[in-house]
């Protein structure tokens, strides 16, 4: 039950050393924690942050493949892409539920996506010049969400758990999809199989840069472990990511941009995984921080959508209140 | 901006009949119209059910948390409700 009107109704609770102990203990011992149920306040900011941050991502994230809905080249990708493009925005508004069952409200995260003071995922600040761009964006992009997005469904938060059960049984669609269409440019025509090389070249790096920067540099992921609201660093994820997707690429005969990828047989406690080059950290900072090439034409969509949907709102509240004064007065005519 | 605040719903889907309806989360809506309109696109584009209740978030009354020691720590300790407090002998068949 996502009642608003609970929370924060009740005295915040004193945190002391006892309140944190007990706190944790219960995160100890894997117990969900639930909206109503006491938490430290660093607790809820950080939810707060993390699940309206990944809800903007969901709904920004619906312009770059949008972008392509009506230049689809045949009608089975352009069903494929709308039924994606429809699911992302589920997906954001999954999200925007949980996040409000911690007393923040939908229009405050509207307002904070559309002043620019709330972040979304860096990712969705790159164009789709192409239609490779959209197999690219399902296979890369989406898979690496869902290894981001798996542990999520372990989260100590409830709310977020559940929404995120909710979006991985509906996301593997939208990385197959993304991979089928690959695979079908890759095994085309010399330019087709050019443009597949080409989307994967541009999509690959700011893909590793999803999972957020090197664990030695990340400021809140400790924290957030300790919480369980993270059940893998960022460099965990980002090299599972790597070791899984460098045989897609294989197989379909495409190659990862990176010289220095090599297979490292002492990798992940002797498993085995892949090496691979640096990060280019100062385009990932200068991107999340508003300089990616879409960064200005991703907000300004959104700001449009938002205005020219006012009067919308505006009509169906008024006439959901006309509607109850009607009953209300045949009530009072009928006694 | 407009800061009115829409209200918010409750969803509960019955997935097949012979089942419960059961909560699956919630939704901005003006009306009820819209919000089971709402509904049906945000929670059942992959035939997750074939009935929707939606109910305002506003008019549900729940237990208050803070109590809920005193209201359900007392079921734990009457072990006696359940049926295999009881000792009977193995070979009087299923019971």
């Amino acid at each position: 039950m996502y009642s608003q009107g609970l929370i924060g109704a009740d005295d915040k609770p004193v945190e002391d050393e006892a309140f944190i102990a007990a706190f944790q203990a219960r995160i100890d011992a894997e117990e969900k924690i639930e909206p109503n149920d006491p938490m430290p306040e660093a607790y809820r900011k950080t939810l707060v942050r993390q699940i309206g941050q990944h809800a903007h991502s969901e709904i920004v994230g619906m312009l770059p493949e949008g972008n392509w809905i009506t230049r689809a080249p045949t009608l089975r990708r352009k069903l494929a892409l709308l039924a994606k493009v429809q699911d992302e925005g589920g997906h954001g508004l999954y999200l925007y539920s949980a996040a409000e069952t911690l007393g923040v409200s939908r229009e405050q995260m509207t307002e904070e996506l559309l002043s620019g003071r709330a972040k979304y995922s860096s990712i969705f600040n790159y164009p789709t010049p192409t239609w490779a761009d959209i197999g690219a964006i399902g296979w890369l992009v989406d898979g690496a969400a869902i290894m981001n997005q798996v542990p999520l469904c372990r989260c100590s938060f409830g709310p977020y758990a559940r929404a995120m059960v909710r979006v991985c049984r509906e996301e593997s669609f939208h990385q197959r999809q993304g991979y089928e269409l690959m695979m079908a440019l890759a095994e085309g025509s010399d330019e087709q199989k050019a443009m597949a090389q080409d989307a994967l070249n541009r999509w690959w790096w700011p893909s590793l840069m999803m999972f957020g920067p090197h664990d030695s540099d990340s400021t809140n992921s400790d924290q957030s472990m300790e919480w369980k609201i993270k059940r893998f660093t960022n460099d965990e994820l980002r090299q599972k990511f790597v070791d899984a997707t460098v045989i897609q690429a294989e197989k379909i005969g495409l190659t990862i941009p990176d010289p220095d990828l090599k297979w490292n047989p002492e990798k992940n406690d002797g498993a085995g995984g892949y090496d691979f080059g640096p990060i280019d950290w100062n385009e990932f900072w200068r991107v999340v921080k508003g300089g990616g090439p879409m960064n200005r034409d991703r907000i300004s969509a959104r700001k449009k959508a938002w205005d020219e949907g006012v009067w919308v709102r505006e009509a169906a509240n008024a006439f959901a209140q006309k509607q109850h004064q009607r009953t209300e007065a045949s009530k009072v005519a009928a006694e | 901006m407009s800061i009115e605040t829409t209200p918010l719903w409750e969803v509960f889907i019955r997935s097949r009949n012979g089942l419960n309806h059961k909560h699956v989360g919630s939704l901005h809506a003006a009306d009820s119209n819209l919000a089971v309109q709402s509904a049906r696109d945000v929670y059942t584009r992959r035939e997750e059910g074939n009935s929707i209740w939606v109910v305002r978030s506003d008019q549900i009354v729940a237990s208050d948390p803070d109590r809920s020691g005193e209201n359900f720590e007392p079921a734990a300790d009457k072990i006696y409700r359940h049926p295999s407090f009881y000792d009977i002998p193995d070979d009087v068949g299923h019971m």
